[in-house]
Parts: structure tokens; C-alpha cells; sequence
């Protein structure tokens, strides 16, 4: 039996297609997830993400703690900051890539994948025993709600007198939105600039009608899943279970600068990290774009004159591209001459730098 | 609810059938079930004219966002003709899968596999939507 996020009556009535996600019965797409992938990159998105989890750590030693339970320098962070970070285990695999903000001097918010959630609130709990701290996985008492797209301040701004000029990338500002306590975070998942809100399950529902009501003259559509996936896709953004594993470690993923080795102190993994830190890795992640129209998909072999040097972790059609992409790990040194086996054909592919799609910055 | 001519066949892949009664030729295509199923359609891919086909052999595919799915022939016989409008348009699979979205003809030889009426594939299909 799935779980239901709060808004999980909004969605139905709006014809959401549900799908199990993780466990969870989340919102695939409401129409055409064409259209609501336009919207967000022309206008803006609204997303249910309550999915996610959410682990506070509490006490003085809470950045100590979590400089040792993860691979990133968090007690570094400056207050109201957040940072995209990973957790290994001893062998230097990844356990879970997270956002962690720091809310203030001895709180820590820890964001987690809804697939590994209860994992990773288990491992912060184990690692952090010698420590003065309190781990708390609180996923069950928040709702997340994404407002992304360009026009997502515009659309915010209407809501909050929060200072949402003053909110950097990648900050969250804890304010009054319609009334209801949020964390207003400047983060997403989508390559937009964006908005991501953290508030009480039982602000969700109304919460989402006010931003949906606010939206409407911008454009704002509702956005499932489906949608979601070729944004990040097209944004080169990894996903755990096709990008990221437990059988991967950082610099396998290319994300090596997110392990802080510099840091004070040991931290779980440093060891076989520092092992593998300059090697070079057997295969790297690439994007692929593909000349026709058939689309690579998850777990589909790349090749190069008919041998396998890669497989394909994620694929989908580009609505900003106009042709199928997809990420793949690819043998280090095959650059070109590659190709796709989709189902038996061997379909032509071009190997390109990540990202596919790059907002313009302001 | 999804829309379900009553005067079409149906397969239990999702594909209809017309002119299964009367005619000699049967025309091909995927149900509006199926489509809202898949989602966005974004390739077609279509038998060749003039290929031998066998009952309940895979002769297409359609891809959409998330998935792709083969096309199914129930009837074997000859492809006489194929929709090149949705081939270069497959978009016509989700707005119109009962008209402009049609797949293709197949010139029937031999006996059909088992079809469904409209009733039957309604009841097939209420479980899911």
C-alpha cells in the first residue's frame, strides 16, 4: 500500500495520473507532461515533493556531526545556507546525494531522497552518537511544495514579504508565506531558478491552492513527476537509483568536489576515498543526444562499433532540445562513434558536455 | 473514463480494430486508453507496406515520455497501408487515436486472434483508469 502525500485529494481532483513512487502515490503528470515541462522552463511549475524527507540535527555539535556522517564541510555553512552533499558508507559508496541547510547555530536540516530516507535518518542517528546532538527524522510532519520557472519570484512575491531579492541560490529564509510558516528555500530540480517550500502538512492543501490562485495570470501550471524527470534530465542533474549508488562512489558520479578532505576531523569513507580521489575512473558520466528519434532509455548498452562501452542511466524525449537525450556512463577515452542499442538497433549518438540545457542567467 | 467506440474490435494490447466485420481490410491503432496511459507520444515506428504479418506478432512500437510499447497486429495478412501523418506527427496518437491517429491496414489472410467487443474491452479496462 502506497502513501499519500497532504495533497493527495488536490491531486485527484485536478486528474492527476498517480503513480507509486518510492513507496509513495505521487502525481505523474495532470495532462501533458510536455506542456507542464514548457511551463516550467517558459513560466513556471508547481510540484508536490512531500515525498521527500526531512532529518533536523539539534545541538552544539550538530555541524561536528555532520562533518563526520557526510562527505561535506557543513559545520562550515553559514546560517540560512545550504549545500548539495553526499552520504557514503565505509567503502566510499553512495548512500544518498542530500541538501543540507543550515537554519541556525546548532540547527541543521537534512534533505533526503524519499527512497532513502529511513536509511539515511538511521546512519545521521548511528554516526552522530558521540556527538551532542539530537537526530530527528521529522519527514512524516512536512510538507514540501516546489515553485519553479522563471517566473516563480513573481509568483512568490505575491505571497510573502519575504526579502526573495535578497535570498540567494542555494539559501533558505524561514518567513510568512499566505499567512502559514514555510522555509522558503532557493533551490530546485529543475534547472529554473526556483523556489522550494518547506511548511506543516496541514498548511499544504491551502497553501497549494493560494500558490495555484497566484499563479494562474504567470502561467503557473501544476507539474508531476513525469515532468520533473526530463527537467533534471535536460539540466545534466543526477538521480539516485540511475546517476548515483551504492556501488558508485563521488568521483565515479564526476561530483569529487562535493568530498571535502580539508575538513577538520575523520569522516565515514575518507579512506577509501582518498584512495580512489586521483585515480581515474574506468567510465565517466556523459550526456548523449541522439540523431533520430528513438529514445535511449535506463539500463539500455551504448556501443561503439558493436562492443559495449557504457550503459545509459537516464533518457527521454528533450522538448528543449527537439531530439532525445540521455545520460550514460561511457568507457573513458570512447568519445565518439557511439551509438545506443535500442531494442536490437543500433541508433547513432552524439556525445556532449553536461548539462544539455543552461537557463540564461539574469 | 476513457472514450470506447462501440463499433470497433479491441485487442487486449490496447489496440483497436476496424472493418473487421465486413471488410477485407482492417484498419489498426492504439485505443485513447492506451494513449493517456503512455502519455505524450513521441515516436511511431510502423510495419513496412507491403509486409507479411501474423496475428498477435509485434509490428511497431510507440514511444512516449516515460515508455515505450509495441504495436500489436491481431489479424495477419499484408500491409497495404501505413499512416505517414503520424509517423511525422505522433502527437496525433494522444488528440485523435480513433482518427487521425491510425497505425495502419493490413489486408486480412486467415482468421483473426481473439478480439474484443466494446463492452468486453470497457470491462478490461475500468479496473485501471
Amino acid at each position: 500500500m502506497s502513501r499519500s502525500t497532504p495533497l493527495r485529494d488536490v491531486h485527484e481532483s485536478l486528474g492527476a495520473t498517480l503513480t507509486d513512487f518510492a513507496g509513495w502515490l505521487m502525481p505523474l503528470r495532470y495532462g501533458s507532461e510536455s506542456a507542464e515541462h514548457n511551463a516550467v522552463r517558459q513560466a513556471a511549475g508547481l510540484f508536490d515533493l512531500s515525498h521527500m524527507g526531512e532529518i533536523f540535527l539539534t545541538g552544539p555539535q550538530a555541524g561536528q556531526a555532520l562533518d563526520y556522517a557526510l562527505v561535506g564541510h557543513l559545520s562550515a555553512l553559514a546560517t540560512g545556507r545550504a549545500r548539495y552533499t553526499m552520504i557514503v558508507n565505509e567503502r566510499g559508496g553512495v548512500l544518498d546525494d542530500l541538501i543540507v541547510y543550515r537554519l541556525d547555530d546548532d540547527e541543521f536540516m537534512v534533505v533526503a531522497n524519499a527512497s532513502n530516507y529511513e536509511k539515511v535518518a538511521k546512519e545521521l542517528i548511528e554516526r552522530s552518537k558521540a556527538y551532542d546532538v539530537l537526530v530527528e527524522d521529522r519527514s512524516d510532519q512536512y510538507a514540501l511544495i516546489a515553485v519553479q520557472g522563471p517566473r516563480s519570484q513573481e509568483i512568490l512575491a505575491t505571497l510573502t514579504d519575504a526579502d526573495l531579492d535578497g535570498l540567494k541560490y542555494y539559501a533558505g529564509l524561514p518567513d510568512l508565506v499566505d499567512g502559514r510558516q514555510a522555509l522558503i528555500a532557493r533551490t530546485g530540480y529543475t534547472g529554473e531558478d526556483g523556489f522550494e517550500l518547506f511548511v506543516a502538512n496541514q498548511d499544504a492543501v491551502p497553501l497549494w491552492h493560494a500558490l495555484m490562485a497566484a499563479g494562474e495570470p504567470y502561467g503557473l501550471k501544476p507539474a508531476g513527476l513525469s515532468s520533473r524527470d526530463t527537467l533534471r534530465l535536460e539540466a545534466g542533474m543526477p538521480l539516485y537509483g540511475n546517476e548515483l549508488g551504492v556501488e558508485l562512489t563521488p568521483f565515479d558520479a564526476g561530483l569529487g568536489r562535493v568530498v571535502k578532505f580539508d575538513k577538520p576531523g575523520d569522516f565515514v569513507g575518507r579512506s577509501a576515498l582518498e584512495a580512489v580521489k586521483d585515480g581515474q575512473p574506468r567510465r565517466r558520466l556523459v550526456g548523449l543526444v541522439a540523431r533520430g528519434r528513438r529514445v535511449p532509455r535506463h539500463g539500455y548498452p551504448v556501443t561503439k562499433d558493436g562492443a559495449v562501452v557504457g550503459e545509459v542511466t537516464s533518457g527521454a524525449p528533450s522538448q528543449s532540445l527537439g531530439r532525445p537525450i540521455a545520460m550514460a556512463y561511457v568507457d573513458t577515452g570512447a568519445d565518439a562513434g557511439l551509438a545506443v542499442d535500442i531494442r536490437g538497433s543500433h541508433e547513432p549518438m552524439d556525445l556532449v558536455e553536461l548539462p544539455f540545457y543552461r537557463r540564461n542567467n539574469k | 473514463m476513457s472514450n470506447i467506440p462501440d463499433e470497433l474490435s479491441y485487442t487486449k494490447e490496447h489496440e483497436w480494430v476496424a472493418g473487421l466485420d465486413d471488410g477485407l481490410t482492417v484498419t489498426i491503432g492504439v485505443t485513447a486508453f492506451a494513449a493517456e496511459s503512455l502519455g505524450d507520444v513521441v515516436f511511431v515506428q510502423l510495419p513496412e507496406v507491403g509486409a507479411s504479418v501474423e496475428p498477435g506478432e509485434s509490428v511497431g512500437e510507440v514511444e512516449s515520455t516515460k515508455s515505450v510499447s509495441d504495436i500489436y497486429t491481431p489479424v495477419g495478412g499484408e500491409v497495404v497501408e501505413v499512416n505517414q501523418a503520424v509517423v511525422d506527427d505522433p502527437s496525433l496518437v494522444n488528440s485523435d487515436p480513433y482518427g487521425d491517429g491510425w497505425m495502419f491496414r493490413v489486408r486480412v489472410e486467415g482468421d483473426a486472434e481473439d478480439v474484443l467487443t466494446a463492452e468486453e474491452y470497457k470491462a478490461l479496462t475500468s479496473g485501471d483508469s
